[in-house]
């Protein structure tokens, strides 16, 4: 429980925006399973977990859109913010904190604790 | 900031809907206020019918409760009738003196009934049809023991009035002036059988009857005609007809004519007032039907919202008889006069009567008594002005004869039980639509979709749901001509294709700027059908948006449900070698392919690959000559063959090396939607090219082309276009085939659905009859073909694109 926790704290270096594709993602391989890392039009950044709140579909490879994603199985749209999917469907994906710098991208695994332990499957 | 200020005078449909579609777009832009001179929230006028028959009650018809206004920070004004407007001052003031300032004001007073100039019709149980109050009046005097009832008029709203009253044990006579009911809706064979259904039912009629006088002291006791004869009544209902109720609008001094004269941003002459509803008076036409006033509902919310660039361009109308148990359907126009023919099915024992009136192979109109299962259907033909020609032996028994492997008209949707499943793909039964319907107030066939999921797949049950709709809520579909390409824009797809010629735009940023679009970037509807109409534009200009591809073709292979791909190499007319098959072979071993699996298509799907493994898989494939097999895109995808004349003791021609030749000539073509070709070495057509989009039958002389075959959600069986005599002419004719589906075909809108709304003989005037046409409809193929014959599969081997196909590992 003490890893985690510790886990819970770190920013961890996801790379350069420039590896971003804009209006795409990338998957982020970590401890708490495959997150998508979005990039806007505006250069944004937002991650979500990786799994639709429909069926698990991998919302990486959706098509983004102003700050939301289309999910590639049977397109439910999720509000890359926070992770809601887009009314009338109902669902919630984790979200993840990310910041910018220097050209750098930064991703928190920071959770609240029983997200974080949905997230990571205990 | 203050907010501005928008009043509303009219708490009925078209007003709340517009406040609903503004709330929508602009939460926080006003500060609104309603009027409403009833007593009551917003509720569904539609559904009084069965209100006054005792199928609903007033509690399941109500739309926004206070509750809702209060929630929203509306202020409701309910119970007060709106007076004047002071222009100058930019205020209205109500009958008990209430006033509020707008600073947008919105008009929608619906109609008045229309009464009859007669002696006694303001006699106590004299009543009109058209609110709560109404249907209290008469529901009173039916529980008082009032046992006769007269209905003036036979139109729609009379006949639902007589039903009803009917239902609630009176004895009811139903007076028309002329001699048919519901003129303006049914010929006359259609309105004889309505009028048989309804005496069944124990309607008594009085037609060509001309109404002289009402009769009593204080309460209604008779009706007289101008023939003298005399009805006892203890209630009249005068259901005559219905005027725009504009009394307001021309004491302010605003522009009337029949109704509030708007322009097509729904604007009256004063530019602060808008106007929607009954009481418009659009572009010459009033409108009597919530379809076409939810339409003006939604540009205005629109212009209200200051996003500014929607318009209103008219409606066409349907009418649906809510009547349960009877159906009558009628859109368009249904007169017969010289230039039109009518098509007719009649069976007078099961009481069904359809009548087409057909002009230039087009439905103009539509009458349908008795089975309404296919109303919706040709309505949508008729708004999108379909070339009906080869539908026309099957046009009358309907939708379910063409071949839709959908629900077939034997299903009477209200006598389902709540359990039956509507949607096979998505599991959706009848009791969750109705629920979903109810409970979330829907209207639209989109809102239905979007909300149950219901019909928003293969949509072969799209004709039960909306009559699912139509019996829930009352028939309010969609009845505008034009539909726009999806929400970021009102273009529809043939004008954005056009914009995008006629004005050299050349990337998707142009389009979006020139066209306004309203979302910055797109959505996931219109990003691939620009990417797609740039593609197919500007050949070798144009540089494709990965973006803007469906994962699919992003990253050229198919997703599953877990997230993994499959691979499908072309296997050329079907023909594979040892070597190639070994190849297939050693990838499925060496990365651990889960399942290889023949097509349906004559080839072998290597399925679950891991995304990261494709650069791989396509790299050692490639090294045996294998290619991408596009079986993910909107391009060409197989061309099935036959044995053909090498070895099958039937066989006419080489229909084997006739296939690999289409396909060499048409892979790697990107097309509206995807393409399926066969060759078949004989009329016995083992490779079911009848069934294709394009479709090659082998014969003694030659070949015969077939187009616009379809074998998936909605068998349609091929067209023939022509029959040519050598190899090179079914290439030449295949890629103006090809072309002209690719210049023309709207996104995502497959050969056969285009042929059906083009005409074959449109297909056949530009492939067959003009032959420079057809050259150059080839040439134009074969040059954009020079720039789309790259493997992708290659280049991404080679490491184009490698993030795609990569992870990031976190430690
Ligand atoms: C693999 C295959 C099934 C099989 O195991 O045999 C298949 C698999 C899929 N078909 Fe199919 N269809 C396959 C042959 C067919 C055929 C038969 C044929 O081509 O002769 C048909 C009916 C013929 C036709 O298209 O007219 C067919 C009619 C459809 C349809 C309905 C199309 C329609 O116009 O109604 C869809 C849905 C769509 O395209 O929107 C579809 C969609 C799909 C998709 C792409 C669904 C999806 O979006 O994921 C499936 C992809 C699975 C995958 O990852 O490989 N598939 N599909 C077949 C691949 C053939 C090939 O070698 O490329
Ligand atoms: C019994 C019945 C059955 C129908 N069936 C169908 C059907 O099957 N399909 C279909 O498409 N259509 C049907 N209609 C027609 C449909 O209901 C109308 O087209 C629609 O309600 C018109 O909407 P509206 O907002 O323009 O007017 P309304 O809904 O009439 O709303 C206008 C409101 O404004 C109020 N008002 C007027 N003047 C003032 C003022 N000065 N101050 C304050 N308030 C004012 C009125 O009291 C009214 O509440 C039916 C109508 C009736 C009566
Ligand atoms: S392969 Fe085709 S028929 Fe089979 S489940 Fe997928 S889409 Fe449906
Ligand atoms: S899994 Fe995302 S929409 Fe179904």
């Amino acid at each position: 429980m003490s890893e985690t926790a510790a886990v819970r704290e770190t920013w961890i270096k996801v790379g350069e925006l420039a590896g971003i594709p804009r209006l795409g993602a990338r998957v982020v391989c970590t401890l708490f399973g495959n997150i998508a890392v979005f990039r806007t039009a505006d250069d944004q950044v937002f991650a979500l977990a990786d799994r639709c709140p429909h069926k698990g579909g991998p919302l990486s490879q959706g098509m983004v859109f102003g700050t939301r994603v289309a999910c590639p199985l049977h397109d439910w749209v999720v509000e890359l913010k926070n992770g809601r999917a887009v009314a009338p469907d109902v669902g919630c994906t984790p979200s993840f904190p990310v910041r910018v710098e220097a050209g750098v991208v930064w991703l928190k695994l920071a959770l609240e604790p029983n997200v974080a332990a949905a997230a990571v499957g205990v | 900031m203050t907010r501005r200020r928008l009043v509303v005078v009219g708490n009925g449909m078209a007003g709340m809907r517009t406040v609903e579609e503004l709330l929508a777009l602009a939460p926080d832009l006003y500060d609104i206020t309603v009027f409403g001179a009833e007593p009551h929230g917003n509720y569904n006028r539609i559904l009084l019918s069965p209100v006054l028959a005792g199928e609903k009650t007033i509690d399941d018809i109500i739309l926004n409760d206070r509750a809702w206004y209060a929630e929203h920070h509306i202020r409701l004004h309910a119970g007060k009738m709106v007076r004047t407007i002071d222009r100058r001052k930019k205020t209205v003031v109500a009958a008990d003196g209430t006033s509020e300032r707008y600073d947008r004001l919105l008009l929608a007073t619906g109609s008045t009934p229309i009464i009859l100039p007669l002696p006694g019709k303001e006699l106590a149980g004299v009543v009109t049809f058209r609110d709560i109050d109404d249907v209290e009046r008469m529901l009173a005097t039916a529980g008082n023991g009032g046992r006769h009832a007269v209905v003036i008029g036979g139109g729609l709203l009379g006949l639902e009035a007589a039903n009803g009253l009917a239902k609630r044990g009176m004895d009811v006579t139903v007076v028309h002036l002329l001699g048919t009911l519901m003129e303006r809706q049914l010929d006359a064979p259609a309105a004889g059988l309505l009028q048989r259904a309804l005496e069944s039912r124990g309607l008594r009629f009085l037609l060509e009857h001309q109404t002289a006088a009402i009769l009593g002291d204080q309460r209604v006791r008779a009706v007289r005609f101008t023939n003298g004869v005399e009805l006892p009544a203890d209630l009249v209902v005068m259901s005559v007809g219905i005027k725009p109720n504009i009394e307001l609008a021309k004491s302010a001094g605003l522009y009337c004519k029949r109704g509030v004269v708007v322009n097509d941003t729904l604007q009256t002459f004063d530019p602060s007032i808008y106007a929607v509803g009954e009481c418009v008076e659009h572009r010459g036409a009033t409108y009597g039907l919530v379809a076409p006033l939810f339409e003006q509902a939604k540009v205005c919310a629109n212009h209200l919202a200051r996003a500014g660039s929607a318009r209103y361009e008219g409606s066409l109308a349907a009418t649906k008889l809510k009547v349960t148990g009877i159906e009558v359907y009628s859109a368009g126009d249904f007169q017969d006069d010289a230039q039109a023919e009518s098509l007719v099915f009649q069976d007078a024992a099961r009481g069904v009567y359809k009548k087409l009136v057909l002009r230039d192979n087009r439905i103009r109109g539509s009458v349908l008594v008795g089975d309404t299962v296919d109303g919706p259907w040709y309505f949508q033909l008729l708004r999108e002005g379909t070339d009906v020609s080869e539908l026309r032996e099957q046009l009358l028994f309907g939708q379910a004869h063409v071949g839709d492997s959908g629900h077939g008209a034997a299903s009477k949707v209200a006598a389902l039980p709540d359990e039956a499943e509507i949607c096979g793909c998505n599991g959706v039964c009848k009791g969750a639509i109705v629920r979903a319907i109810v409970e979330q107030g829907l209207f639209s066939l989109e809102e239905v979709r979007a909300h149950t999921k219901a019909s928003s797949s293969c949509g072969s049950c799209t004709g039960l749901v909306e009559q699912i709709l139509a019996s829930t809520v009352g028939d309010a579909s969609p009845t505008q001509k034009k539909k726009p390409l999806c929400p970021c824009t009102d273009y529809t797809h043939d004008e954005v294709r056009q914009a995008i010629r006629a004005n050299q735009l050349k990337s998707m940023a142009a389009v979006r700027q020139f066209l306004e679009w309203k979302t910055p970037d797109g959505c996931q509807k219109c990003r691939p059908a620009l990417n797609y109409y740039l593609v197919c534009a500007w050949p070798g200009e144009y540089v494709d948006d990965s973006r803007s591809r469906f994962i699919n073709e992003r990253a050229h292979a198919n997703i599953q449900k877990d997230g993994t791909y499959s691979v499908v190499p072309r296997i050329w007319g079907g023909v594979t070698t040892p070597a190639e098959l070994r190849a297939i072979a050693e990838v499925a071993e060496r990365y651990q392919v889960p399942t290889v699996k023949i097509t349906g298509g004559q080839r072998i799907d290597l399925l679950g690959v891991k995304k990261a493994d494709l650069p791989h898989v396509w790299r050692d494939l490639g090294r045996a000559g294998l290619v991408s097999g596009h079986a993910y895109g909107k391009a060409l995808r197989t061309v099935k063959t036959c044995v053909g004349s090498e070895w099958c003791r039937f066989g006419t021609q080489d229909s084997t090396t006739m296939g690999i030749k289409m396909e060499k000539m048409t892979w790697g073509a990107w097309t509206p939607h995807k393409v399926k070709m066969a060759v078949s070495g004989c009329p016995r057509n083992c490779a079911e090219a009848t069934i294709k989009d394009f479709g090659v039958v082998a014969v003694d002389s030659g070949w015969e082309l077939h187009v616009g075959g379809n074998g998936g959600v909605k068998v349609r069986v091929t067209d023939l276009l022509c029959k040519v005599r050598t190899m090179e002419e079914v290439l030449e004719y295949c890629a103006a085939f090809m072309q002209l589906y690719r210049e023309e075909a709207r996104y995502l809108e497959r050969t056969a659905p285009w042929i059906e709304r083009v005409g074959l003989a449109y297909v056949k005037r530009r492939v067959v009859e003009d032959t420079d046409g057809r050259k150059a409809l080839a040439a134009r193929f074969a040059a954009s073909q020079r720039e789309a014959q790259v493997d992708p599969w290659a280049e991404r081997a080679a490491g184009f694109d490698q993030d795609e196909f990569s992870a990031i590992l976190a430690s």
